[in-house]
């Protein structure tokens, strides 16, 4: 059910993208949706970090994952335990760009029904690393479509990108390992018990957008006859702001465009948003530099106390006897 | 016949046959097991009077009806919106989890119990769930199907047994991508129970006893003095050291907080006398305070606002005292709130001085506004100069191993400087296995109030990572005691190695620290703290003693 409705959805809105072909259809499927999706992306991203940057962080929470800056003989850890911006920035970097924390993951098993062990288990790293570092350089080699002419920085990594050499047109590197980096991540959910029981539709329908959006990517290279002057003529049109639609556009990419609008339109409203808060938590991006440098909770309030002269009305007697000072005899 | 609050009522190979396949109900679907054990007695309504808490009133987890207050839906509600708009954390970690699920197998209580409500993503999804309900768009709009669900009094119940399976280590914070801490979390579920008047009594009565005696013992000020004076005499006894026990000394230079546990309970006593004998020998005009005669604060483990309510005596007490500045005793959950939120809710601290060692001139920048440094910097910094004359051989029947314990290790990032100690005073260090230290360490299982007998099935199971390495090194290495800078720690770790690793005790670093040391004036060293003979070190009657017993091994 968890599966179904997702899957079941993402065919049905492939298939309402083909419509795009029909004619008169173009300008909704190619014009208007993807700028309606583009500004429900720009502006609900905008709005969800406007919404957790409004939220004060009133206490400073770094999760520390290596030594502090303490004696000047030991050797801090500047990296796992940054004490100052700088060192903020680096770990900030090794999480962003290569997730640092996912890198330490484990996993833990009963050997001989008594013995827990631990392993390094890098399978969900290096699935989550080829996924979204192969997204982004498929997201860089689209800048063909709307550039005139290309950067060199882009006909450079599609070379790069190209190195097997195989298929005309050439089959990208990163196009399959997408591929497969997302039916891995697709089968970790659905095979692992654990993860299938936390699952939602939420965690289902973006991969299998995801999923359809690559499949019909390659397709629309690969497989379907493609007028690909058409396809860089719509989308120079729509980054120029200056809309035209060509009529031989094939139904396949109309189909792919439509799975990216809603992917684009959707981000902001799932999960996906992740892409933007990993920047904000606070037990990251802050220096473990508490008890050097004061932070202040913008909306601290006094609270009830029980201030030193009641506790000492209270026990007076018994201090005295006791031969503890007092303030008040 | 043992009962479920004892360790013996649960047998090892029941403990250890777990089973992680989930339930075959949704989870959403799958109402909680409450059975003996498993759960803390509800907090007791005298306690939430002293602490003007709402809804006062006796009941048991038991009950069908926990007597939940009129509206209580729309309390939680509004606490929920509040919070919010209060912590940016809370808002964060509600919308960034992708339920990757690298957090799964990185909690000592999933990894203990199988049970998939232990794994940190699904602890948090029972507030998420209720969050997406209520308060996104889409749950809104579609509700069930963006995973929302309706906040009924069984989802109450829910949080109230799983937010009390939490012990706010922070471990799987380590692990997750987006640093979704669960501590955040569980202290925001737990502040959302208290709305309702929904605590735990071995919570809530230390916070009670601390807010009025200022120690969760509820200790009073003679009392304290008794205790002190109790552990001078065994000082003596064992060292023929007379030491003074100053007490609200106004115009010492240092204040000395530490955590009230170390007073009464075994072996945290030891730890605590080894202070009094450190300070001694190192000439240090320091001062104990019966006001703020507890470092240790549960007011974390209730709520940001009783947190700030028990820690305003230890400033308060420092200025009354006119002291230069504060130094803190071995403890965990207390360094969390006086290294990440002590100075944020009760500072400034200017009318005290950046802590400077009156033993060796160091002055620590890195307290250079909080002005409290760690009893293990402050050791570390004695060592490194050369200040005690130490005979590590003292402790040569020692084979030590360290249990970082969780806040030290995760929110300040205190690593080698117990090591460092530890190094100079024991010959004999091991270090557990590697995914089982330092920043990945395994909680007790009894952090955050749960360091109770009553949900002694818990405790042991999620005292089984922490257990096992223990044992590991026990077996590899021939461990007999473990080091805890922490008093819950030695407190509950006593039973934990008990369980799964019997025959290693339980010591703080301090006590090995005053073991290993030479004092001036001492007399010949027979025993340790403890009382104990030290093996190689019998006066020659305790030698010819021990040679005529009978052996039995």
């Amino acid at each position: 059910m968890k599966m179904l409705v997702p899957l079941v959805a993402v065919g049905g809105l492939f298939v309402v993208g083909l419509l795009g072909a029909a004619p008169g259809m173009g300008v909704v499927f190619g014009v208007v949706l993807p700028y309606l999706a583009f500004a429900l992306f720009l502006g609900g991203v905008v709005y969800r970090v406007m919404a957790w940057a409004n939220v004060p962080v009133p206490f400073r929470i770094p999760t520390t994952c290596g030594q502090q800056k303490s004696l000047p003989w030991i050797k801090q850890d500047k990296l796992e335990n940054p004490h100052n911006m700088w060192t903020v920035l680096g770990r900030m970097a090794l999480e962003v760009l290569f997730f640092r924390s996912l890198l330490r993951n484990t996993k833990s098993e009963m050997v001989e029904g008594k013995r827990l062990v631990y392993g390094t288990d890098l399978s969900l790293w290096i699935a989550a690393m080829a996924m979204h570092w192969s997204l982004l350089i498929v997201l860089i080699r689209h800048l063909r479509l709307m550039t005139n002419p290309v950067p060199a920085v882009v006909t450079f990594i599609e070379k790069t990108d190209g190195f097997m050499e195989v298929g005309l047109p050439v089959v990208f590197a990163t196009s399959v390992v997408f591929l497969v980096a997302l039916a891995y991540l697709l089968w970790r959910r659905v095979g692992s018990a654990q993860i299938r029981y936390i699952s939602l539709i939420g965690d289902y329908f973006p991969l299998f957008l995801l999923l359809g959006i690559g499949i019909s990517g390659f397709v629309v290279r690969h497989l379907a006859k493609t007028d690909v002057v058409g396809i860089k003529e719509l989308v120079l049109g729509l980054t120029h702001f200056a809309p035209v639609v060509p009529e031989s556009i094939g139904a396949v990419f109309y189909g792919h465009l439509f799975l990216v609008s809603v992917l684009v339109g959707y981000f902001p409203f799932s999960k996906l948003v992740h892409m933007a808060g990993v920047f904000m938590s606070p037990t990251r991006n802050l220096a473990n530099n508490n008890r050097r440098v004061r932070h202040i909770n913008p909306w601290d309030y006094p609270v009830k106390v029980h201030p030193y002269e009641e506790y000492e009305d209270e026990l007076r007697q018994k201090m005295i006897t006791a031969g503890i000072p007092v303030e008040r005899q | 016949m043992p009962k479920p609050d004892e360790m013996d009522f649960y047998k090892q190979e029941d403990l250890l046959n777990i089973d992680r396949r989930p339930p075959e109900t949704p989870w959403m679907d799958t109402p909680v097991d409450v059975r003996p054990g498993t759960f803390i007695y509800p907090g007791k309504g005298k306690n939430l009077k002293v602490l003007d808490l709402p809804n006062p009133r006796e009941w048991a987890v038991t009950d069908d009806d926990w007597k939940l207050p009129d509206g209580w839906k729309q309390t939680v509600l509004d606490g929920m919106a509040e919070r919010l708009s209060r912590y940016r954390s809370f808002k964060l970690f509600m919308d960034t989890c992708v339920r990757c699920g690298a957090c799964a197998d990185k909690c000592h209580f999933f990894i203990g119990s199988g049970d998939p409500k232990n794994m940190p993503v699904l602890r948090a999804e029972l507030l998420r769930s209720i969050y997406r309900k209520d308060f996104t768009a889409l749950g809104k709009v579609f509700g069930k199907l963006a995973g929302g669900r309706e906040l009924t009094p069984d989802v109450i119940k829910e949080w109230f047994y799983y937010f009390f399976q939490c012990t706010e280590c922070r471990r799987c914070s380590v692990f997750c991508p987006f640093g979704i801490d669960t501590a955040e979390i569980t202290m925001m579920g737990r502040e959302l129970l208290g709305l309702l008047g929904l605590y735990v009594n071995w919570v809530i009565e230390p916070v009670a006893n601390c807010f009025r005696l200022g120690n969760h013992l509820g200790i009073q000020p003679h009392g304290l003095v008794d205790t002190l004076e109790f552990m001078a005499e065994d000082i003596e006894e064992a060292t023929g050291i007379k030491v003074d026990i100053p007490i609200n000394k106004k115009g010492a230079e240092i204040l000395f907080v530490t955590p009230s546990g170390d007073f009464v309970a075994d072996p945290g006593i030891y730890t605590c006398m080894s202070y009094m004998l450190l300070f001694h020998q190192l000439g240090i005009d320091y001062t104990w305070s019966t006001y703020a005669s507890d470092g240790g604060n549960f007011g974390l483990f209730t709520s940001h606002e009783m947190m700030k309510r028990l820690n305003a005596k230890i400033y308060t007490e420092a200025k009354r005292l006119g002291v230069k500045w504060i130094l803190g005793g071995e403890c965990g959950h207390m360094w969390r709130v006086l290294h990440q939120y002590m100075d944020t809710m009760n500072g400034p601290a200017d009318f005290l001085e950046v802590p400077k060692s009156p033993v060796t001139g160091t002055v620590f920048e890195n307290a250079g506004s909080t002005k409290m440094i760690h009893i293990m910097e402050f050791l570390s910094d004695v060592i490194r100069h050369g200040k005690l004359e130490l005979d590590p051989s003292r402790n040569d029947h020692i084979r030590v191993t360290l249990h970082d314990s969780c806040n030290p290790a995760r929110a300040m990032g205190i690593l080698e400087e117990p090591r460092y100690v530890i190094k100079n005073v024991c010959n004999h260090f091991v270090e557990m296995p590697e995914n089982t230290i330092r920043e990945q360490t395994f909680c007790c299982g009894g952090g955050a109030g749960l360091g109770t007998d009553e949900n002694m099935e818990i405790r042991l199971r999620g005292g089984l990572p922490r257990g096992n390495a223990v044992r590991h090194v026990q077996e590899q290495h021939g461990v007999n005691q473990l080091a805890a800078m922490c008093a819950i720690d030695r407190a509950t770790l006593t039973t934990v190695c008990d369980y799964w690793a019997p025959g290693v005790k339980v010591t703080g670093i301090s006590e090995l620290v005053a073991n290993a040391t030479v004092f001036d004036g001492e007399k010949e060293r027979t025993h340790n703290l403890r009382l104990e003979p030290i093996p190689g070190k019998e006066a020659p009657e305790d030698a010819d003693e021990e040679r005529m017993a009978p052996s039995h091994v």
